[in-house]
């Protein structure tokens, strides 16, 4: 039989009775782990090869969450599309909008103000936060700590109420806008967002207290799964997970987008790339986006929240629009045939709360995309499961999918 | 680069024995018992919903009871997952509003689609429809969360409206007609 023939002779039933067979008097046995299981945070599916408790193979069944967003973008123009941005990695949406929309600037070669990008910042932050404090508390969770997952979505309510008062809504944010934001920020809210900042220094530096030194939590965590540098690498895993294996790499620092360059943190990185590691990074990563934050927030300059030279892509203000007849016909155009953008093509990366998310846009003129390429950081570490899991006991299954903290909307898109 | 190298410390003695972290973990139980309580008694206590929230699209009225909805259709254009559905018609040319000539037969907005994104609000020249308050929409049937014109008007209400173009616009136009005379 040739290759080609033995991968297609699945629908052959003696030998799919001959692999049951084999499965069922073989010295391993085949434990499915999800697709909807608490553990799997989403609907990730593991197909486990078992001996005795010892994982010998480890088989990651995704795209139960597909929802062909690639797709979706072709058919609406570049604003319509930014609300399906924040279904991709929805731990912390409002970075989605943001670096959506600095690829679709980077098409449209514009730029924005400071005001704007200094508002970007502290709403990646945020989401940073978003995404650590759920990623930090489900994996306390995982390991048994239940105490430390409700304390951090404490705090986490809160950085939504911000949300919320910022754009209106806590989760589904659309936020950001091709050449600038939805809105200005509402009068107080850097107050807010200073004061939310202290609470969730706090209940970071609590739980680091109570988990990292924790000798339960410490048991279980340390030498497992670890993923070495070289594969880190190869397969091509980004964010805090290749930090925690000891890749001093952050697109904040390498490659610096909406002024990272002026704003002083430091990159965590870990020595043995082990689920312990994996959470050392990101409770510092918790205390660097605050300390950002404060930046952010003290710097914050004045003037214009959107680019305003750019007015066949940014929608123009609504009580030009109620008032001016240019300005209307403007609305009209902008809404009906999208933001007036080149011929070409842009990629964008930006440091994604779990790593490197990508945008690579294609433009054949217009207000629609020709074609949208997304690159989601979770793909990448659920693709190196199988290289980390092997070894591992069932019970350590949990730990490490908490510790690598990916999401299933990113990953499947 | 700025790198912090995580130092990793084995355990002490003392916590390898668990014991610290059973009394610093019982302490902070403690502290949290007597802390203040972050969770509301939701259908009793409602959160505080702030400005510029975005619940369920309704459509508005001016102050003189017009309603602003000219029926041109961005609305149902921009939205994402085309939750609305206008079925335009004329006012009739004995209306005292005439001049504006045109508003939606019906306007119906599928909640069983919407997703507040708020795009609707943005596109619209007539800041005729507006994302507010009602966050909580519930029905027993699918037919009810179908909002037609009524119910949307009910929803939305009045807004203040500092510009009140259409009636700058008349006045204009009787000027003008006047200026003829
Ligand atoms: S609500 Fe606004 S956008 Fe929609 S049809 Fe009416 S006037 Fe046009
Ligand atoms: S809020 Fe969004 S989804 Fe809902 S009706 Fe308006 S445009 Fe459509």
């Amino acid at each position: 039989m040739s290759k080609t023939e033995e991968v297609f002779s699945f629908g052959d039933a003696a030998a799919r009775n001959a692999a049951l067979e084999e499965e069922i008097h073989g010295d391993t046995m085949v434990l499915n782990v999800g697709p909807s299981h608490p553990a799997t945070h989403g609907v990730l599916r593991l197909r486990l090869e078992l001996d005795g408790e010892t994982i010998v193979k480890c088989d990651p069944v995704i795209g139960y969450l597909h929802r062909g967003e690639e797709k979706v973008a072709e058919n609406f123009t570049y604003n319509q599309f930014i609300p399906y941005t924040d279904r991709l990695d929805y731990i912390g949406p409002i970075h989605n909008n943001v670096t959506y929309a600095l690829a679709v600037e980077r098409l449209a070669g514009i730029d924005v103000p400071e005001r704007c990008q200094a508002i970007r910042v502290i709403c990646c932050e945020l989401a940073r936060l978003l995404s650590h404090f759920i990623g930090l508390g489900c994996y306390g969770m995982d390991a048994g700590a239940l105490t430390v997952f409700m304390y951090m979505f404490t705090d986490r309510e809160k950085i939504y109420s911000l949300m919320e008062e910022l754009c209106g809504a806590r989760f589904t944010t659309n936020y950001t806008r091709i050449g600038g934001l939805q809105r200005d920020i509402p009068d107080g809210w850097l107050d807010h967002v200073l004061k939310v900042c202290d609470d969730v220094e706090k209940t970071n530096e609590l739980c680091d207290k109570l988990l990292t030194r924790n000798r339960i939590f410490y048991d279980r965590c340390v030498g497992v799964a670890p993923l070495s540098k070289e594969d880190a690498i190869s397969y091509g895993v980004s964010g805090p997970n290749a930090r925690a294996s000891g890749i001093a790499m952050d697109l904040r620092k390498d490659k610096p987008y909406l002024g990272y360059e002026n704003y002083e943190f430091n990159v965590p990185v870990g020595t043995n790339g082990d689920s312990y590691d994996r959470w050392l990074v990101r409770v510092e990563e918790v205390r660097q986006s605050v300390r950002i934050i404060r930046q952010a927030v003290t710097k914050m300059p004045g003037g214009l929240w959107y680019n305003d030279k750019a007015t066949k892509i940014f929608r123009p203000r609504k009580d030009k629009v109620l008032s001016s007849m240019e300005e209307l016909i403007q609305n009209f155009m902008i809404t009906t045939e999208g933001p007036e953008l080149p011929v070409g093509e842009a990629f964008f990366e930006a440091e994604n709360p779990k790593g490197r998310q990508a945008f690579f846009v294609v433009s054949k003129g217009g207000g629609v995309p020709w074609r949208l390429r997304i690159h989601g950081p979770s793909f990448s570490i659920i693709s190196a499961l199988p290289k980390i899991l092997p070894g591992c006991l069932v019970q350590d299954v949990p730990v490490v999918l908490g510790s690598i903290d990916f999401v299933m909307g990113d990953c499947d898109r | 680069m700025a790198t912090k190298i995580l130092e990793r410390k084995p355990l002490t003695l003392a916590e390898r024995t668990y014991l610290p972290q059973i009394a610093a973990g019982l302490w902070v139980t403690f502290r949290k018992m007597f802390g203040r309580r972050v969770t509301l008694e939701y259908p009793e206590q409602k959160p505080p919903i702030p400005r510029g929230y975005r619940g369920v699209p309704t459509l508005v009225k001016d102050p003189n009871g017009r309603e602003k909805c000219v029926s041109c259709q961005l609305c149902e254009f921009v939205c994402p997952p085309k939750a609305i559905r206008i079925t335009p018609g004329e006012i009739p040319a004995d209306s005292a509003t005439a001049h504006v000539e045109k508003a939606p037969k019906d306007f119906e907005l599928n909640m069983l689609r919407c997703i507040y994104c708020g795009l609707c609000e943005e596109a619209c020249p007539e800041r005729a429809i507006v994302l507010q308050n009602v966050y909580s929409l519930n029905a027993a049937t699918r037919e009810e969360v179908v909002l037609h014109k009524d119910k949307l008007y009910e929803l939305g209400g009045t807004l203040p409206d500092k510009i009140m173009k259409w009636d700058k616009k008349k006045a204009a136009a009787d000027k003008a007609a006047g200026g003829h005379h």
